[in-house]
């Protein structure tokens, strides 16, 4: 998996920079749009770390995204706000734990059978949060937004703001999780997991635990998911056990595959493009399913490394 | 000679009814060269398998430095000191053939507490894969793609990522597989060096260069060992050229 060039991420941060100045030009509708986007995107970026990072299929990861929808509620139940500094580390490592649990497992298997596997832990997720009485009911649940509390000094934004807040706050997360990412890319272990991702079998000869290197990655991956979800239960002030279903993970490798399988930015795109995509389609028809799904087919089957490796032709 | 590193005693592998590897014991000790032959389906690669940890055996016992080792893993084996090469060229074939060695080099060469450092700024694993690379030959080759190396630079890739683990033993199966007669004759050197300090297991087809380059022979038929001794007794044997030598003329 490559890492975006200077350029590249000169076009990345411009790009970030667009993003945040769009509350001033842009109505509540957009921003709520944009900030769910930008959930979305680190979701399918904490996906990118095992898919396109480990060479690791995943269908669970909607579960460790939902877990992390649900630590608000857990947190607050139906009472008031508390606040991010508590949920959201809440939200990571409850989503952390499972991935542990579900990779421990999950990993002794290898290709199609860690997809059915991670899929069946999934559900397995989804049908506990489904089914359990503490856990809010199978339509789900209003929360209250978290709100920016640090000893006492609560900050909560006033309605007006609250879009701009919110989106604020999701762009920052997913900014920090790219860097943070890049960083791991970049380390020695970034460097076995590009090496487990081509020959798992030779990097063991070659005195790597591979089994440990790749338990971390899903951890890491889960915990990210955790925040992830977190954010989207900040963004929606809702959660619902759809959440954890395979519905959406499959929608997040979906993202993943149009924006490139082979570019750590990938999933950046191929949320935004997923999400617009959406929007698109819903003004043109009903069925905006159908339109996103020829589209996705024609992008996949015409771009084999997804939107990160269109590249500007110069004219010679 | 000195003192054995790896060992094994009563090795036996069985896959269902097939006993693969049958009773064998042998000792490998640093400075000498001990080549395994024998006609295919004789156990030769599940010998090396069982020895590098990729194959649990059925009974038997294996000892490195006379501690029992024996049904430790294959990362395990590799980080303390037994390195392989494989018949079926297995490298990672997107990656250039620095990374494939530096990869090998890290393995041992990263405490945990590094693991986070920026890659491209640790130069110890770097400099190790430069110097195995230049021990086999492909020292020009390094910012090439694995895969795009030739079938017998492949196989150089092969020995350098080994060697990068730094190995006190190391279980090469098949290295000169598909190799032209020039390419042999350089590997053949490379392994009479990597003799001197390395105690090595040599799977091999080619006749001529085991008994140039090999201190010990062990002939093995079904699974089991036939004969074992220098490559003049083995050369002299009536019972492996009847069981062996005499099938390929």
């Amino acid at each position: 998996m490559v890492i975006a060039s200077r350029r590249g991420h000169l076009l990345l941060g411009g790009a970030a920079l667009v993003v945040a100045l769009l509350p001033l030009v842009a109505g509540a509708y957009v921003l709520q749009l944009v900030s769910t986007a930008l959930v979305m995107a680190l979701f399918a970026l904490s996906l990118q770390l095992l898919v396109g990072g480990t060479g690791l299929v995943s269908l669970g990861q909607a579960g460790f995204f939902g877990l992390g929808a649900y630590a608000v509620y857990f947190v607050q139940g139906k009472g008031a706000a508390a606040s991010l500094l508590l949920t959201l580390p809440v939200a990571a490592l409850l989503a952390g734990l499972a991935a542990l649990a579900v990779g421990a497992l999950a990993l002794r298997t290898r290709g199609f059978f860690f997809l059915m596997t991670t899929l069946a832990f999934g559900q397995m997720l989804y049908f506990l949060i489904h089914d359990a009485p503490w856990a809010g009911g199978a339509d789900g649940i209003f929360v209250q937004r978290p709100n920016f509390g640090l000893f006492g000094l609560d900050y909560v934004p006033a309605r007006r703001d609250r879009p701009a807040v919110l989106l604020w706050t999701n762009l920052a997360l997913l900014c920090a999780a790219y860097a943070g990412l890049v960083v791991v890319m970049r380390s020695l272990f970034g460097r076995m997991l590009q090496g487990i991702k081509e020959n798992d079998h030779r990097m063991q000869a070659l005195g790597h635990n591979t089994y440990a290197v790749k338990l971390v990655a899903f951890v890491l991956a889960g915990a990210l998911a955790g925040v992830a979800g977190h954010q989207w239960a900040m963004t929606e002030a809702f959660v619902n056990p759809e959440l954890l279903g395979w519905h959406r993970s499959a929608e997040a490798l979906l993202m993943v595959l149009l924006g490139g399988l082979g570019a750590l930015h990938g999933p950046l795109l191929g949320a935004f493009a997923f999400i617009g995509l959406n929007e698109l389609a819903q003004l043109v028809t009903e069925r905006q399913r159908l339109v996103e799904g020829l589209v996705i087919l024609a992008a996949v089957l015409l771009l084999r490394d997804g939107l990160a490796g269109l590249r500007w032709r110069s004219r010679a | 000679m000195s003192p054995p590193v790896l060992q094994c005693f009563g090795l036996t592998r069985r896959f269902g009814g097939l006993v693969a590897v049958d009773d064998v014991s042998l000792a490998l000790a640093s400075g000498a060269l001990h080549a395994v032959i024998g006609p295919n389906g004789a156990g030769k690669s599940t010998l090396a398998n069982l020895l590098s940890g990729e194959l649990t055996p059925t009974s038997g016992t294996l000892q490195l430095d006379g501690e029992s080792v024996t049904g430790w893993p294959a990362w395990r084996m590799a980080r303390a000191g037994v390195g392989r090469s494989f018949q079926r060229t297995n490298i990672m074939r997107p990656l250039s053939v620095q990374e494939n060695v530096r990869l090998a080099a890290q393995a041992r060469l990263t405490p945990p507490t590094r693991l986070w450092r920026n890659a491209a700024k640790e130069a110890a694993p770097q400099i190790a894969a430069r110097a195995a690379l230049e021990r086999v030959g492909l020292g020009a080759e390094a910012a090439r793609k694995a895969g795009a190396l030739s079938h017998g630079q492949q196989r150089q890739l092969e020995i350098a990522m080994a060697l990068a683990t730094a190995p006190r033993v190391l279980l090469l199966d098949e290295p000169l597989a598909g190799m032209g007669p020039e390419e042999s004759e350089t590997l053949a050197a490379l392994l009479r060096d990597l003799a001197r300090d390395h105690a090595v297991l040599l799977v091999e087809h080619d006749m001529d260069v085991v008994f140039r380059v090999a201190d010990q022979v062990t002939v093995m038929v079904e699974g089991r060992v036939l004969l074992s001794g220098t490559p003049a007794v083995v050369r002299g044997s009536a019972a492996v050229r009847d069981a062996y030598l005499g099938q390929a003329t």
